[in-house]
């Protein structure tokens, strides 16, 4: 198996999880990866208890980021907003599974940057 | 005709090869396939050599000192200049060295489009450029556009990628186009544009001329006389110079009325504590110390392309683009971008279903194939495709159909290792 596109990789990138869109979504951002022009957009819908009950994303992009993308989106769902402002690169990275190269990590992250752009308005790099 | 093909060009190819240090490491094994000529040329030995001996041998300040080797040192660097004006149909008083062919363009879009002296752009006027156009050839006519309150619009391109020209002469019968800016050779699509006969039909309708030659000097003979464009650049390291060196050519009567740019030493002839006179041509144009020893390295690019003949990197190229459109669409799912063959530079652009360009350069990356992936800093024109990103393939005298071969057999190996 490749050491990168993991078979796991690879299904997300396939078949991604919560791609699309939501209706009236209660937070949402969109973001673009200077290096090669890939587009993110994130919707979340979120309870009167503050935890995302729902995500959907869009966009084109590479095998990293839209792995990355979907397999976040399982685990958003349940998630506290409270908690998903406190996400950082190591979680998004863990969460891959995978060792991503210095020009690749802005791929793994995009997801990550957007989230964090939802939730806080945050929209800078998570590594930064 | 395949067969054909590949003697006449293995010849060259083969030939020139030795004259490359970089091609000579390897990578898990494998040889360096390098096919990103269109991003940054690799350097013969003999550039690397003259900027050697240059700064062991040579250095010291230009334009000043009356010592030997001062004088040794001016000379190099207005020689190299002679002979860069001369390879391309130009003399050394219109040949202004830049950083690069960016630096050359941001030039004229300040000492031309903002000069209130030859009234250049105002509102009303409109800047035209093409929807191939690269970044550097479409932001600094934004930002000069957004500062003079002309307008900026775009020659629309064909879906096989070449200029409109119906939509550019009907633009052009507007009677407001103060500027046309346009490509030699597309770094996307790889269209060769007529830029003789779009210079032409411009200066009919009474505008001037910019052409970015960055991809066209290195591949094809450039005559800028002939092409008559008011305003030709291009940039030192894809013309197997160094980097850091970029050309403006100028015609004549333009460049004298233009005011200098950036002000500083070696451009100017007297300086009082109030006013300050200007250098003569090319000079004026050069403020601060020059890029010497890039200078005197495009120089020996020069030569060296001179020597290979660059009618003979033309043909060559011109049969590994013929020979990449035929092998390339044997991998399922590819998709190139662009022309057919004949209205094509050596570059081929393409995009393959199911693998994004990204994972695409990665994989062939791994067989020591190196391709760019991305935008190619022309993001209106990807917008304008539907395109996120392509991969894309380019072309130099020292590539053969061996590489060609490697990038399609690479490509394979992608596709299988995405289960495709």
């Amino acid at each position: 198996m490749d050491e990168l596109y993991r078979d796991y990789i690879l299904e997300h990138y396939k078949e991604p999880h919560h791609f699309g869109e939501l209706d009236a979504p209660d937070m949402q951002a969109h973001d673009v990866n200077p290096l090669c022009g890939d587009e993110l957009g994130l919707h979340l819908k979120v309870d009167e208890n503050g935890v995302i009950t729902d995500v959907a994303f869009q966009g084109k992009g590479c095998a990293i980021s839209q792995a990355a993308a979907s397999i976040a989106s399982d685990e958003l769902i349940g998630m506290k907003i409270e908690d998903a402002k406190k996400l950082d690169a190591d979680w998004m990275v863990d969460l891959l599974g995978i060792d991503v190269s210095a020009t690749r990590r802005k791929c793994a992250l995009l997801n990550l940057k957007v989230l964090r752009g939802a939730v806080t308005g945050d929209a800078s790099w998570p590594d930064e | 005709m395949t067969e054909v093909v590949s003697s006449a060009t293995a010849s060259l190819a083969q030939r020139v090869r030795g004259d490359f240090p970089i091609l000579a490491q390897r990578q898990n094994d494998k040889r360096l396939v390098y096919l990103d000529s269109a991003a940054t040329g690799q350097k013969p030995r003999q550039v690397i050599d003259a900027v050697d001996d240059f700064l062991s041998n040579v250095n010291a300040p230009i334009h000043r000192s009356t010592y030997n080797l001062a004088e040794r040192s001016t000379a190099l660097f207005e020689g190299a200049r002679e002979r860069v004006a001369a390879f391309l149909g130009s003399t050394a008083e219109q040949t202004i060295f830049t950083r690069n062919a960016t630096e050359a363009i941001n030039l004229v879009a300040h000492a031309w489009g903002r000069d209130p002296g030859t009234g250049a752009i105002g509102p009303g006027d409109v800047v035209l450029v093409t929807e191939m156009e690269h970044h550097s050839n479409i932001v600094p006519w934004q930002m000069l556009c957004r500062d003079t309150g002309a307008t900026l619009d775009y020659v629309q391109i064909t879906p096989d990628g070449m200029l409109d020209l119906d939509d550019l002469n009907a633009k052009l019968a507007a009677g407001n186009v103060k500027l046309l800016a346009v490509v030699h050779v597309s770094n996307v699509v790889g269209t060769i544009n007529d830029v003789a006969a779009l210079t032409a039909s411009a200066h009919a309708a009474g505008a001037t001329v910019l052409v970015d030659g960055s991809q066209a000097v290195p591949q094809l003979p450039v005559d800028v006389a002939a092409i008559d464009a008011d305003f030709y650049v291009w940039t030192g390291h894809k013309a197997y110079g160094p980097t850091g060196i970029g050309v403006l050519h100028g015609r004549r009567e333009l460049l004298e009325r233009m005011r200098p740019w950036l002000g500083g030493g070696d451009m100017i002839k007297t300086v009082g504590w109030d006013e300050s006179t200007w250098n003569d041509l090319p000079w004026k144009f050069e403020a601060g110390t020059s890029a010497v020893a890039e200078a005197v390295g495009l120089g020996a690019a020069i030569d060296y392309m001179r020597e290979i003949g660059v009618e003979n990197i033309q043909a060559h190229e011109h049969a590994l683009v013929e020979y990449a459109m035929a092998r390339l669409p044997e991998v399922p799912g590819l998709s190139m971008i662009g022309p057919g063959a004949e209205h094509r530079g050596g570059l081929i652009s393409f995009t393959l279903e199911g693998m994004h360009p990204h994972d695409i350069g990665e994989l062939v990356g791994r067989d020591n194939v190196c391709v760019r992936t991305g935008h190619h800093c022309a993001q209106p024109l990807m917008r304008k495709l539907d395109l996120v990103a392509t991969a894309r393939a380019s072309f130099a005298c020292f590539n053969d159909i061996d590489d060609i071969d490697a990038l399609v057999e690479s490509l394979h190996r992608a596709r299988e290792v995405f289960e495709l």
